[in-house]
């Protein structure tokens, strides 16, 4: 399979390519409707400071948090045929798209990118829910098999965040070919061996939550993320009634044995890197501030190499402020 | 016979004709044979018209015609010895998905399908075709048992989609037909699709991601109804006319475009007007595939089947 044959060089992204905020600007909180000053957001990962309200994030500001000194590399991805079909609506799909790329400064709505987590090597492929709803059409499917690929070639678990209002519409039942195509490439990377894990992000519905977003070896979700196949609103005009508080909520799910896990934006990352390291064999990682590693500009370290460098010093105990179990929904 | 709304002209003139030889037989002194025999042309050349370029919405009206075969009715005439298996051995029997063990001939296969039921009752017992969870997680596991022994596996798809209920949802529609197309994915026997009505959405890829997939003439295969895409992109559930033309749902462009296999013609005036020649035409096509796909291996199956899917999107339709 030669999915990625445009190879491109690696882009070094640095901590200082953070977008700046203008500092002068307030965000009202959906959730609480506190005031919130946006770098004060910004630095929460985008939830609320005030009640835990998670609100979007952007594939780009969520690598530059989670990789190791904020340092990842995009992996590339192969470029469908635009406009398959010759779609148009009230508007031309070439049309929208380039809205959504000038609105969005994305090519598309998946961003796939390797580095590392606590010196942990990993493949991250996030959705974005700003590029036209995060739809699921050839492009995230092409994402997600270069993601798949990737961590085959290099050994390394994926870890996809999901956010989509479903399928992208305009490339008609091409968009719905993601979901075998997707799941074709999550096979690929179960029969190497290699974990997989989801965290779903709000909101995940439709044929995206009905493929690659819930066949992970671990299911994650964001508090509060709205969960589905069909929408509450839909189901409220075919069965009639109001449906109850919470319903195809995170903690919904959880409680229903959909997923594994409901954990905060905040914690994460911590999560994720523990999660995978004990799917990988690899001793407990060493929390803590580290530098960016020094072996990235030749390339992202080895995990064998990794495994002598953290052998030693154990695992910090939590901290006295961590979240109470039931906000992980521990044990 | 129901008529569908584009058809009532012609139900006008097979009406007429119908009366002149109702007439004809209370008083058989009248001679009305010249003038019935002239309406039943005129009829017969409307059909052609009517149906020589269906509009893909009317294709979409065709495809869910009351009186077109249903999953039920080519399992009794297309195999033997069925025997149904029901349940997913985790909370029920979804009477949407038929299923069970059966013959094609001689060979024994594995049969799933969408039923949508032919009257009110049976309709609302079949839920109109739209399987919970419990339907694909039935076809999981009747697709592990197929592959266990080694035999085909044909899935017959005709469902409006996943059925939008609160239960549906709860027990995790979702993560059912991911498994379901996952399945699909991994049996090493051959799995020979036929799309006989609607294919819709999420609902049919569960039963459809196959080695071979051939949709009937008029049947549609689509990310979302024409309705739904009309109200979420024309904010207008009245274009479904033009959602319609714009998904490119129909057979033919799906074949175009390399998503099916192969388009299995039906008689003048849609299945519905013939129904045991389609039923027969279908059963011809699955032989036919069986045949391509029989004595390949396991490894063989596998892999053309990923590759199969891999590769859709490289074909587009636009001009
Ligand atoms: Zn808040």
């Amino acid at each position: 399979m030669n999915w990625i044959n445009n190879y491109v060089r690696p882009k070094i992204n640095s901590l200082f390519s953070r977008r700046e905020m203008p500092e002068n600007l307030w965000t009202k909180c959906d959730a609480c409707g506190t005031m919130l000053f946006h770098r004060e957001l910004s630095d929460n990962l985008n939830v609320c400071t005030s009640c835990g309200h998670h609100m979007g994030i952007r594939p780009r500001d969520r690598f530059l948090t989670l990789f190791d000194g904020g340092i990842f590399t995009e992996v590339p991805v192969p470029t469908p045929l635009t406009d398959p079909l010759g779609f148009r609506d009230q508007k031309k799909y070439p049309d929208r798209m380039r809205a959504a790329q000038k609105g969005t400064g994305e090519k598309e709505a998946m961003l796939v990118a390797e580095g590392e987590i606590g010196r942990t090597p990993v493949v991250c492929a996030a959705q974005d829910f700003s590029f036209m709803g995060g739809s699921m059409g050839m492009y995230v499917g092409n994402a997600i098999i270069a993601a798949a690929q990737r961590a085959v070639e290099r050994r390394r678990p994926l870890i996809l965040f999901s956010a989509a209002g479903g399928a992208r519409m305009q490339e008609g039942i091409l968009s719905l070919m993601q979901m075998p195509r997707s799941t074709v490439a999550i096979q690929m990377l179960k029969e190497a061996g290699l974990p997989y894990i989801v965290v779903l992000t709000h909101p995940t519905t439709g044929g995206v939550t009905a493929s690659y977003a819930m066949l992970g070896d671990v299911q994650i979700a964001e508090p509060g993320a709205l969960i589905c196949f069909a929408g509450p609103r839909v189901i409220e005009q075919t069965i009639r009634e109001k449906l109850p508080e919470g319903f195809q909520r995170a903690e919904y799910l959880l409680e229903h044995g959909m997923l594994d896990r409901v954990t905060p934006r905040t914690k994460l990352r911590e999560e994720l890197l523990t999660i995978v390291r004990m799917l990988m064999g690899l001793p407990p990682a060493v929390i803590a501030d580290l530098p960016p590693p020094a072996s990235f500009s030749q390339g992202p370290a080895e995990p064998e190499a990794e495994d002598t460098e953290n052998a030693a010093p154990p695992r910090r105990p939590a901290p006295p402020d961590a979240e109470p179990p039931e906000a992980g929904a521990k044990g | 016979m129901n008529y569908l709304e584009f058809e009532k002209p012609l139900a006008e003139i097979e009406g007429k004709a119908e009366e002149l030889r109702a007439m004809a037989r209370a008083n058989p002194e009248m001679d009305i044979e010249q003038e019935a025999t002239a309406l039943d042309r005129k009829a017969a050349t409307m059909l052609q018209e009517l149906y020589k370029s269906l509009t893909p919405w009317r294709k979409c009206q065709v495809a869910r015609h009351p009186d077109r075969p249903h999953c039920k009715d080519y399992i009794e005439a297309l195999f033997t010895e069925y025997t149904p298996l029901a349940g997913d051995r985790n909370f029920a029997e979804d009477n949407a998905v038929m299923g069970g063990l059966a013959r094609l001939d001689d060979q024994p296969v594995v049969v799933i399908g969408h039923e949508k039921g032919f009257d009110t009752k049976t309709r609302l017992e079949r839920n109109f075709g739209m399987a919970r969870p419990e339907g694909y997680r039935k076809a999981v596991r009747l697709m592990d048992m197929a592959d266990r022994f080694g035999l085909p596996v044909i899935t017959l798809v005709d469902t409006p989609g996943a059925y939008p209920g609160k239960g549906a949802e709860e027990r995790g529609q979702a993560e059912a037909i991911a498994r379901a197309t996952e399945k699909c994915l991994q049996i090493g026997v051959p799995l020979l699709s036929v799309i006989i009505g609607e294919g819709g959405s999420g609902g049919a890829v569960a039963f459809a991601t196959a080695n071979r997939v051939a949709m009937l003439e008029h049947s549609v295969y689509s990310v979302i109804s024409p309705e739904g895409c009309a109200s979420i992109l024309w904010k207008d559930a009245e274009k479904m006319r033009e959602a319609a033309e714009a998904l490119r749902l129909t057979a033919q462009d799906l074949l175009k475009l390399g998503v099916i296999d192969r388009i299995i013609a039906e008689p003048m005036g849609g299945a519905q007007r013939g129904r045991d020649q389609t039923i027969e035409a279908v059963g011809r096509n699955l032989r036919v595939m069986l045949k391509e796909t029989t004595g390949k291996d396991r490894a063989a199956l596998i892999t053309e089947r990923r590759r199969k899917f891999l590769d859709m999107g490289s074909r587009g339709l636009a001009a």
